[in-house]
């Protein structure tokens, strides 16, 4: 009485000697120096047998998933810190490009470090300014923005203390380049990423590559830690920290106040109000919920209140009314 | 076994004929549909096998032939197709050995009774999932542990892990290797809740 061989079953090779090579092509696609004749390589293995593509499919997804998932959860205190480690200080950052990021932080954000070498830099309401830094990086501000930046020698950190800002970051290994906003922290691994935040809700969503984001180490709160992988896009408060996963251009329309236009796509009056009065002296008030509850989809001039009051009107048939410095928008 | 081509999708499927384009549709596809059948699937098929390797070579059997068909026609009910794919896997393995286990056929639809259709909010699954997660790392060895901890977690790359550890790359890979895998099959194959079907 014999067993089928993994032969019997139409398999070239035992799961585990499958499961391994899908493996090695996960571990080595997730590093530097993946090559496009790597990347070949295993378009080539995986055409070669279905029970190839489920196994690299099957890792995979649990590769993506162990991700999103160290967002939930809380660092517990290490009791042997780096038990294998031999050498001293991890750096976080080889290689890799620019990455960049926005990150808006609400009114109320604290802020936790003072940089005597850092500089300040502000928008008023309505402002957009581009800043060239003196290590190659550059920094684009949003309105109602400020923002601290201390380029040393042997540290790059940002503070962003108020608004939103996009980071273009040159890349440095010796110098990783650590961006502060609302008690969180956020380091480039060699990446591009992209940040958001409102009142106390720190957003932050990656473009490409790698970036760490953690929570500061505060008195009987678990620190939090993700690190987060292209599209996706944390929301973190003080007292959590959750990962999602949105298409790229999705998350790039969100940065589209560059060109001095808000993308909207199916959101509510009332939350396209707040965002809109973030750009204006001319503040948008809505004055009942059932109008600040209708749905639209629409590309808006930051600067134009009157236009998004208008189509309001027009498309939604709601009632608006100018008064002094407001736009009332009523059923 | 009921294969009713599914119409939208096969229209998709016959209008695009780029392979890798099917190749992602399917790939899509299995992630959803099938890789959450694991659990119980495992378990149908660890009552016909004698150990770990074999439960996994089915498996992987049953994995091959349904994303094999997949590229094809998209089954319409994955669940019913796949435990379709593993009863007749399991049935040649019963014919090739001349023994004969009495519950395994029997047992199929309780097991497949056993997969919650449900969705639920998906922070619970997200939170569910981060529990399985902690508890598959626990199971890990040491080395593994460390190793898949400083890699998914710390966010360190390989070269950095080996230089902290002063472990050669190679070693470092074949530990995340091993100790990734056994941490997926560890999320995969938690044996749901059977007391729900009772």
């Amino acid at each position: 009485m014999s067993r089928l061989s993994p032969q019997d079953l139409g398999l070239p090779a035992s799961a585990a000697e499958i499961d391994s090579r899908a493996m090695e092509f996960i571990i080595g696609r997730a590093s530097l120096g993946w090559s496009d004749a790597n990347e070949a390589e295993l378009d080539t293995w995986l055409a070669q047998s279905a029970a190839h593509q489920a196994a690299f499919w099957r890792l995979a997804s649990i590769w993506d998933r162990a991700d999103r998932l160290t967002a939930l959860r809380p660092i517990p205190l290490r009791t042997e810190p780096d038990q294998l480690s031999v050498r001293g200080r991890s750096i976080y950052l080889r290689t890799a490009a620019a990455f960049f990021l926005i990150a808006i932080v609400g009114a109320g954000a604290l802020y936790f470090r003072t940089d005597t070498s850092s500089r300040k830099y502000a928008t008023p309401v309505g402002g957009h300014e581009m800043v060239e830094l003196s290590d190659g990086s550059s920094v684009e501000l949003n309105t109602n923005t400020l923002l601290r930046i201390g380029i040393g020698t042997d540290h790059r950190t940002a503070e962003l203390v108020r608004g939103e800002a996009l980071f273009r970051i040159k890349h440095d290994a010796g110098r990783p380049f650590v961006v502060t906003a609302a008690n969180h922290r956020i380091t480039d691994l060699g990446t591009s990423f992209l940040v958001r935040e409102t009142d106390d809700r720190l957003k932050v969503a990656l473009l490409e590559g790698r970036a760490r984001l953690e929570s500061e180490s505060a008195q009987g709160k678990p620190k939090r830690v993700a690190i987060l992988m292209p599209g996706d896009e944390a929301n973190a408060t003080s007292q959590d920290m959750l990962v999602s996963r949105k298409p790229i251009p999705e998350l790039e329309s969100e940065a589209a106040w560059r060109r001095g236009i808000l993308v909207f796509h199916r959101v509510s009056i009332a939350y396209a109000a707040d965002e809109l009065n973030r750009y204006n002296q001319k503040k948008i008030v809505v004055a009942d919920t059932a109008a600040g509850a209708r749905v639209f989809s629409a590309t808006l001039k930051t600067s134009d209140p009157a236009a998004f009051a208008r189509m309001a009107h027009d498309f939604l048939g709601l009632r608006i009314q100018a008064v002094e410095s407001e736009i009332v928008i009523s059923r | 076994m009921v294969e009713t081509p599914n119409s939208e999708r096969e229209n998709v499927a016959a209008k695009d004929s780029s392979g890798a384009e099917r190749a992602s549709e399917v790939r899509a596809w299995f992630v959803r549909e099938v890789l959450p059948l694991e659990a119980v699937l495992v378990q149908f098929l660890s009552r016909a096998a004698r150990n770990k390797a074999d439960v996994e070579d089915l498996r992987q059997s049953v994995y091959m032939r349904v994303c094999a068909a997949a590229h094809k026609e998209f089954p319409d009910h994955a669940r019913t197709y796949v435990f379709g794919v593993a009863r007749n896997l399991l049935i040649d393995q019963v014919r090739h050995e001349q023994v004969v286990p009495i519950d395994v056929i029997e047992n199929l639809e309780i097991l497949d009774n056993a997969i919650d259709e449900r969705t639920p909010d998906r922070a619970v699954i997200a939170r569910e999932d981060l529990r399985k997660l902690q508890a598959a790392l626990d199971k890990l060895p040491e080395r593994e542990r460390n190793v898949v901890t400083m890699r998914k977690l710390d966010g360190l790359s390989v070269t950095e892990i080996a230089a902290r550890t002063g472990v050669p790359e190679r070693t470092v890979r074949r530990a995340l290797n091993d100790g990734f895998r056994a941490l997926a099959d560890a999320m995969l194959q938690e044996v749901p809740d059977m007391r729900r079907i009772s």
